[in-house]
């Protein structure tokens, strides 16, 4: 029964045998090839995502200067009140000094003054109210040029396009030329994209309102989920005893975890501000709706940070006549604690980067000063982003760009500390 | 004291079908076999046994070239097949493998169905023609692996859901069907109930007529009662190697008797 | 004021932790043993005072606007506010804040500053209240729990009782945000549902809100018909897991299988960079290089291709949930037992085949898992379509059209002034229900089928 043919009657040695191993050999290289394809197409991506911001982004991280004299002519600025002066008249003066044989042609004139940006009017009025005693003299400003020159010395503008389908005409650069002749212009390194808060004109914008706002949310989002994700966990993970109702919190939180953030904006929106009647665009409450969304998270982490502390412990501690609270809070959470830390960070990292939601409160307003409060209303890096992003001025592409990078800068940093903890505190046991 | 091998008192030579030379293996720094030299018989059972840790099953799978799998392990030294040495370049570790079967601690039938199990090796090797020619040697297959009788009116059924002795003959059922000419066991009874172990027992006394078999145990009963020759691993070396009975009555060397007498292990 | 409060209770919980501290010693000193250490008496305290009185000021502080908003409402001449919409109504009250914040444009009615003086009034009783209300509360909170201090008070156990209570409120919030989340949705929706049918919502095949409708053509039929906008997420979502399937699966088979330990290491981390960019950036590189190039790859081809097709939207998506795939894969193959792997390869299966034919059939429950949470991420995803994708509603299955999608709706209603009496603003809350109900069974039923999977190899 056990046989009837004996051992190897398979012939390996058959070319047939030979050739689907040939085959089969193929087809491994293929799948293998195929894997290799799709990573290169995923790190592909990722190259041409960072090269693409940084090919636009560098840009902004200069910035067109000219340096002018100009001369605070009394008959323009009343010393009585400076601030109501026509400081617009005072650089239009200026450069018609500089441009002599346009003084008369008005057009010319309004033209010529567009070099500069339109908020080098304020920068100066702003420097002559802090110094009325300036008035009646001449001082040498630099002032920032406006996008289309300034993206005309940052070569961004072909001098060889047909002038019709040029954003500068002929005139205008050889204007430009000139003044860069006179080495007046200069392109210093842009550290108003993080000390200017947002503006209507490129070469104005900056981001310090989106960094302070989106500092003001993380803070608020960090104070709220942190306490209460802690909390939670040490319960659920603790105390909680098996019954259906932590059963139900469990997989409640499993869920929230994956709901569109999109629909924590809609929650926000209707309770928030709609029955609680808070202030749209506060960093505040978008910090209190980034703590709902990071809640999850943060609770995972914690929940999992505590079961990696070995039950040894507890029952050490436990055997020593310590309470249930004194193991908890004097063994276990001091021991979970790196891990819960870098939980959190990367729950914070998420947050920092979380946009919609903002959106639905109106955190993607307009405004120019910086938050003073975590009740005022302001952006923050992501909506900032988005608004950018939407602007049509050409100077904004590279301003998107670069506040992605700055965005990107923060959120390396944060989960650098997040390794750095987990490497440096991570204990086997 | 220990049980009668089973056929051991005849002295039978059978033709060399491994045979190993200065065999050293490593994983990473560590030196796991030492200089181990050993010469398998056709149509014999041969055991390999010392305490844990001791380098046995590292060995074996050096013979099917499965440590191949494993990034941090290294082999040197000379292992042929047939006079053919297995780590030749020309040599195809998918090919070796299925004239090497092998047979592990645990059972572990894939989550398909019995049928599904055993047909799987000739299918990837393309050893049937027809679905009737597949049948044929799953039907060969589940015989030699004596588990046929239990099975045969549930193929399409899932294999995990047998017992655990059932489990491992299916194991060793799926083995034989590719026609191996060895059979590598690397404990296999050791997650196994004494009932299921001599069932399993039996039927590698049965495989002995057809195939070289080459068992992995801590069990010295296990290796007294199955295999004509038994070779004793200690700390990576191979100390004693020879016929079953010899080994287990008049051990030579020292530790070899230390061994089998319970002073270490 | 609100900082007063604040400090007063900081105060109060400090003097409170001395006293009950200090009496205990005394007890202590006098020679009799206390149940419980001296720090849980004086913590017991802290506890006491702590825990009611914040809660009793975050009270007072969400309540006290809305409190005064409708004393001033009341306290208007009578019919001034007849007859306005909830928009106008705001407009007024919003200038009667900034009255009284000093910020006076033009010449406002008496009435109104008369209103601003009162705002201005309250708001200063209202925080006076605050503090004198903290005090006494405070103060009797101390008195209290002084005289609890006693030898045989159990003052640990009584510590241990507010801290657990206040994990239990914690661990509860989670089960609040939900609620809120159905709530406001439901709340919400079925305003919408007074003013637009049930049905035509549902079945309709216009989406128009953007169009202004007069008052009598609210309901007007078709405007709100959500399918063309479920159509136009299906179809992103489908060019999405079309990109993002394939090649998260393979990655993750090579990685699993055909990596070395060195490579490993570096490819990880990638998908991780990957997987942490904020979909914002994602939004702003699809509109940046991924439309352009699609746009122009069509033209060569003479292909018609909408500027914001949702080719670019899609594949950008498919992009980000690449790493998202790959990890569950990943973490799937991972769980299936060495042993199979071992025993395929025993048999002479080649690495390939013991991946196809046994690797990843034991995988599949927890692959599919993962690729459907990716699905309900892709319908879910917000900022990569409200910046790459269409606004306009079509009922097209073309993914070279430019189609828009239930999020970007959300957000493009939303965005800007939101009056909660419109239909248009209601809608956002409609479809926000219809996204979160699609999501929340996606998900249910994804997490059970890992769930289940993780169950059969542990």
């Amino acid at each position: 029964m056990t046989d009837q043919t004996s051992s190897g009657s398979f012939d390996w040695t058959a070319p047939e045998f030979a050739a689907r191993l040939n085959k089969r050999k193929r087809s491994q290289i293929a799948l293998k090839l195929a894997g290799l394809a799709a990573i290169t197409i995923a790190f592909g991506m990722l190259f041409l995502l960072v090269a693409s911001l940084i090919s636009t982004g560098r840009h902004a991280f200069t910035q067109t200067f000219v340096q002018i004299e100009v001369f605070l002519d009394p008959a323009h600025i009343d010393s009585n009140d400076p601030a109501r002066g026509n400081y617009r008249q005072v650089l239009t003066d200026t450069m018609v000094k500089l441009f002599p044989d346009v003084a008369d042609d008005r057009a010319e004139l309004r033209r010529l003054t567009t070099i500069l940006s339109n908020g080098a009017q304020f920068s100066i009025r702003d420097s002559v109210v802090a110094d009325p005693a300036l008035i009646g003299q001449t001082v040498a400003v630099r002032v920032p040029v406006s996008d289309p020159y300034d993206q005309l010395n940052k070569g961004l503008i072909d001098r060889e396009t047909p002038e019709a389908n040029r954003r500068l005409k002929d005139d205008e650069i050889a204007n430009f030329d000139l003044l860069k002749e006179l080495g007046m212009v200069s392109k210093p390194l842009n550290r108003w994209l993080i000390t200017n808060a947002d503006s209507r004109f490129p070469e104005l914008a900056g981001l310090k309102g989106a960094i302070i706002g989106s500092f003001y949310a993380l803070m608020t989002c960090f104070l709220l989920a942190f306490p209460i994700g802690i909390g939670a966990a040490i319960y659920l993970e603790e105390f909680a005893p098996k019954s259906r109702v932590s059963d139900l919190i469990e997989i409640n939180i499993n869920n929230l975890a994956a709901v569109p953030s999109v629909v924590f904006g809609l929650l926000a929106l209707a309770v928030f501000l709609g029955w609680f009647g808070m202030p749209r665009s506060a960093p505040f409450v978008g910090g209190m709706t980034l703590a709902l969304m990071t809640l999850p998270t943060i609770i995972i982490a914690t929940r999992a940070a505590l079961k990696a502390v070995p039950p040894s412990i507890r029952e050490a501690a436990l055997g020593v006549g310590a309470s249930k609270h004194q193991v908890v809070f004097g063994h276990v959470l001091p021991l979970a604690m790196p891990g819960i830390l870098t939980g959190t960070i990367i729950g914070l990292a998420q947050a920092l980067g979380e946009t919609a939601p903002l959106l639905l409160i109106g955190m993607n307003a307009f405004i120019t000063s910086a938050p003073a409060t975590p009740f005022d209303s302001s952006t923050a890096l992501p909506t900032q982003i988005f608004i950018w992003a939407d602007s049509p001025e050409r100077g904004f592409v590279s301003r998107t760009s670069a506040a992605i990078l700055v965005l990107l800068t923060f959120l390396i940093f944060m989960n650098a500390i997040a390794i750095f903890l987990r490497n440096k505190f991570e204990r086997k046991w | 004291m220990y049980d009668t091998p089973a056929s051991g008192k005849t002295a039978v030579t059978h033709e060399v079908k491994i045979a190993a030379r200065k065999v050293n293996v490593f994983y990473g720094d560590t030196h796991a076999i030492k200089d181990v030299d050993v010469e398998i018989e056709d149509k014999t059972v041969t055991a390999f046994i010392g305490p844990s840790g001791c380098g046995k099953s590292t060995f074996l799978r050096c013979l099917n070239r499965m440590n191949d799998t494993i990034d941090i392990c290294r082999v040197e030294g000379l292992i042929a097949l047939d006079g053919e040495d297995i780590y030749a370049p020309s040599i195809d570790p998918v090919q070796l493998r299925a004239k090497v079967g092998m047979v592990f601690q645990k059972p572990n039938p894939f989550p398909k169905s019995i049928y599904e199990n055993v047909a799987y090796g000739p299918k990837i090797h393309g050893m049937a023609r027809t679905r009737a020619e597949l049948d044929e040697i799953v039907e060969r297959a589940l015989r030699r692996g004596a588990i046929w009788d239990e099975v045969k009116d549930r193929l399409q059924e899932p294999g995990t859901g047998l017992s655990g002795g059932q489990q491992q003959r299916l194991c060793i059922a799926r083995a034989v069907a590719t026609e191996p000419e060895v059979l590598l066991m690397d404990e296999p009874c050791s997650a196994l109930d004494p009932i299921a172990t001599a069932q399993v027992e039996e039927l590698i006394d049965e495989l002995r007529e057809q195939y070289s078999v080459v068992i992995v145990t801590h069990s010295m009963q296990q290796a007294a009662r199955v295999s004509q020759k038994t070779a004793f691993f200690h700390l990576g070396n191979l100390v004693e190697f020879g016929e079953t009975g010899q080994i287990f009555t008049n051990p030579h060397d020292p530790r070899t008797e230390s061994y089998i007498t319970g002073r270490i292990g | 004021m609100t900082l007063f409060a604040f400090l007063i209770l900081f105060a109060a919980v400090v003097i409170g932790y001395i006293l009950n501290l200090r009496a205990a010693r005394a007890i202590r000193a006098g020679g009799t043993k206390l149940h419980s250490l001296d720090g849980f008496h004086g913590g017991f305290s802290a506890l006491v005072t702590l825990v009611p009185t914040f809660f009793f000021i975050i009270l007072w502080l969400m309540l006290q606007g809305t409190v005064i908003e409708s004393m001033i409402k009341a306290g208007l001449p009578d019919g001034t506010l007849d007859g306005l919409g909830t928009g106008q109504v705001q407009l007024i009250m919003s200038e009667i804040r900034s009255i009284a914040g000093g910020r006076i444009f033009g010449t406002p009615e008496e009435w109104k500053l008369e209103a601003a003086e009162r705002l201005v009034s309250l708001r200063s009783t209202s925080s006076l209240l605050l503090v004198v209300l903290t005090i006494a509360l405070t103060a009797g909170l101390i008195l209290l729990t002084r005289k609890t201090v006693r030898a045989e008070f159990r003052a640990r156990q009584g510590v241990e009782r507010i801290v657990l209570g206040l994990m239990v409120g914690c661990a509860t919030v989670a089960i609040f945000v939900t609620i809120g989340i159905v709530g406001s949705l439901v709340f919400e929706t079925y305003r919408f549902f007074e003013m637009v049918p049930f049905t035509d919502f549902l079945f309709g095949t216009s989406w128009e809100p953007q169009i202004p409708l007069r008052e009598d053509q609210i309901a007007a039929k078709g405007a709100f018909g959500m399918l063309p906008v479920f159509l136009g997420t299906m179809v992103i979502a489908t060019v999405a897991m079309v990109i993002a399937v394939p090649i998260g699966l393979f990655s993750a088979i090579y990685l699993h299988e055909f990596a070395s330990p060195r490579i490993r290491a570096v490819i990880k981390p990638v998908l991780e960079i990957l997987a942490g960019v904020p979909t914002v950036v994602y939004g702003f590189f699809a509109i940046l290089v991924i439309a352009p190039a699609i746009r122009s790859f069509g033209t060569d081809l003479g292909l018609p291709i909408a500027p914001n097709t949702a080719l670019a939207a899609g594949l950008v998506m498919g992009i980000m949930l690449v790493p998202f795939i790959s990890s569950f894969a990943d973490d799937a193959l991972a769980a299936v037992p060495r042993s199979l792997r071992d025993g395929s390869l025993a048999l002479g299966a080649t690495q390939a085949e013991t991946i196809s034919k046994v690797l990843f059939p034991a995988a599949i429950p927890g692959i599919v898992g993962g690729i459907l949470l990716a699905v309900s991420r892709a319908i879910g995803e917000t900022m990569i379509v409200v910046m790459a994708a269409g606004l306009i509603a079509k009922m097209t299955i073309n993914p070279l059209d430019s189609v828009t999608t239930v999020t970007v709706q959300i957000v493009t209603l939303l965005i800007g002034d939101t009056a909660f009496d419109s239909p248009k603003t209601l809608a956002a809350f409609a479809l926000g229900m219809v996204l979160f109900v699609m999501t929340l069974i996606i998900n249910i039923f994804a997490l059970r089928i890992v769930r289940k999977y993780r169950e059969i190899y542990d």
